[in-house]
């Protein structure tokens, strides 16, 4: 699903951030990616996310080699994509149906499996009944699983999370690290970048851990 | 089995057109409720914006009245023989009539001093002062106009140089040479006016590239998220594509409104003056067509602006 090849990303002024980086990722597996602040997590996902290009190697995400993408193909394979952030990312002056929506209206569904998808999301999240919230009228929870459920909503392959339980207190953060284990079964790939040892280590899936860019645990 | 995913392929692009359109008139109708979310920075652009389309539009119009009025002279050879003093009435007439029956003149008028003078009572606002004048100073004046044939200058020059030779005549003017001057003045206002209305047409640009830019600026957050999700820029820049439409739209029509207006407030002096002159001369409007010109030029220049500052602009916002 995912396979990094001898990747390494030069920054012009910060220097290296990912030192000839290979690993794979397949299909309906769940990985956890940590290290310390500045080890490079964030590059990794980035690179995966086509936020960022690498300067060496090769990242094929489903069978496809995104490295030199064109910015022209960049929208259309984020869309194969969901994305979570340790900071939600919604749009406050939307609501959380319209959040959620987002992705189905950038690829242009209908009206009717808009509002059908979203409800199934919204539903996986347990945040039915809620759709015409505001974000900022929920709790850190709920709007991380607002994010979570926007990031489900176009039934992405690959999924991943940059820090998604990092305002969350353990409850909550098992919760979603729950429901991320339940995607994981119906066959999407998951990444999560944490420094949560411990629940890392409580969940008992494969770490990837990276040190000053090198990979050094896989 | 094949059929059937063809089938399904169609109506998913049916769908997908449907959405598009859908996506338009949401655009269309989302980017002016958000402009009247903001009234008065968006009252402030439209002004701004109504202004130097006005401007543009005053001075074309001003120029299009006068061309209409230089037009309108522009038919006639017109002379004015004016007699000399001592010519009486009577002879002045007989004269008038021997001039009729010349082949190279198509109609003549005969002004006489006392007409002239009655006229100029009622017009000039000095009736009460002219009253005090002993005698009457004006003289009887014939008004020619040449049959159309004499449209050359020299054959105008040759009649012109026959009737100096008169001896009744003081001394003959041709209306046309002052036509032909005011026409040079004009064809360089013209020229003036696409000047201002291209420059004006600049400033629209400009002006409402810099309130989109202001506006994604605003609203980078939306950008960034849209990108993450995998929103493409054309979509992205929709939106804002139609709000600079709507503000060249809005200002396009308020433009029209200012100088509709301001029309109406010189119309009824403008209608004073040319009854001095006595012409007919009706002051122009901006004809329909022109104003769907107005319309469509406005939002033109205003999409344009916006589309130029999105185009550098999207790419350097990047989600970090």
């Amino acid at each position: 699903m995912l396979t990094f090849e001898h990747v390494c990303k030069r920054y012009p002024d910060a220097g290296d951030a990912l030192v000839d980086v290979s690993f794979g990722l397949s299909r309906g597996e769940m990985a956890f990616l940590t290290g310390r602040s500045g080890a490079g997590k964030s590059t990794l996902l980035k690179l995966i996310a086509m936020m960022e290009q690498c300067s060496r190697g090769n990242i094929l995400l489903d069978g496809r080699n995104i490295t030199r993408i064109s910015e022209r193909k960049i929208p259309y394979l984020r869309r194969n994509l969901g994305l979570i952030f340790q900071d939600y990312k919604l749009l406050n002056d939307r609501t959380v149906f319209d959040n959620v929506a987002l992705p189905l209206i950038v690829s242009g569904f209908s009206h009717q499996d808009i509002s059908r998808r979203v409800r199934a999301s919204l539903d996986k999240v347990s945040l039915l009944g809620k759709e015409r919230k505001y974000p900022l009228a929920l709790s850190g929870g709920e709007q991380q699983r607002v994010g979570i459920a926007r990031a489900i909503v176009n039934k992405p392959k690959l999924i991943l999370a940059d820090e998604p339980t990092g305002n969350l207190d353990p409850e909550l953060s098992a919760e979603v690290m729950n429901m991320f284990e339940q995607f994981m079964q119906v066959g999407v790939t998951v990444l999560i970048a944490t420094h949560d040892l411990e629940l890392v280590n409580r969940l008992g899936h494969r770490v990837l851990t990276l040190d000053k860019g090198r990979l050094i645990v896989s | 089995m094949k059929q059937t995913h063809r089938k399904h392929s169609r109506q998913r692009l049916v769908e997908i057109f449907h959405a598009y359109l859908l996506n338009h008139a949401h655009g269309l109708f989302s980017s002016l409720g958000r402009l009247s979310r903001t009234p008065f920075t968006s009252a402030m652009t439209i002004l701004v914006l109504s202004v130097a389309i006005s401007l543009a539009g005053c001075f074309y119009i001003v120029v299009a009245n006068i061309q209409q009025l230089t037009g309108n002279l522009q038919a006639s050879n017109q002379m004015s023989l004016f007699l000399k003093e001592h010519i009486n009435e009577s002879v002045a007439q007989k004269m008038a009539d021997q001039l009729a029956r010349n082949d190279n003149i198509e109609s003549i008028k005969f002004i006489s001093k006392k007409q002239a003078m009655d006229e100029f009572k009622a017009n000039s606002g000095f009736g009460d002062a002219l009253n005090a004048l002993e005698g009457n100073p004006l003289p009887n004046v014939i008004q020619i106009l040449p049959k159309g044939v004499l449209d050359s200058r020299e054959a105008l020059d040759t009649l012109m140089a026959d009737f100096k030779k008169m001896p009744e005549v003081e001394f003959v003017q041709v209306d046309m040479q002052w036509v032909e001057r005011l026409q040079a003045i004009m064809r360089i206002a013209s020229r003036g006016v696409t000047l201002v209305g291209v420059l004006l047409g600049f400033a629209v640009t400009f002006i409402t590239g810099n309130t989109i830019r202001l506006e994604l600026h605003n609203r980078q957050d939306e950008v960034v998220i849209s990108k993450l999700v995998g929103a493409t820029h054309a979509f992205i820049q929709r939106p804002f594509l139609y709000t600079g439409f709507w503000l060249g739209f809005i200002a396009g029509f308020s433009a029209w409104l200012i100088i509709t207006i301001m029309l109406l407030i010189v119309e009824s002096p403008v209608e004073k003056l040319s009854s001095l002159y006595h012409s007919s001369f009706e002051l122009l409007y901006l004809s329909f067509s022109e104003f769907i010109l107005l319309l469509m030029m406005a939002s033109c220049l205003a999409v344009l602006g916006s589309w130029a500052v999105l185009h550098y602009q999207l790419r350097q916002i990047k989600p970090q």
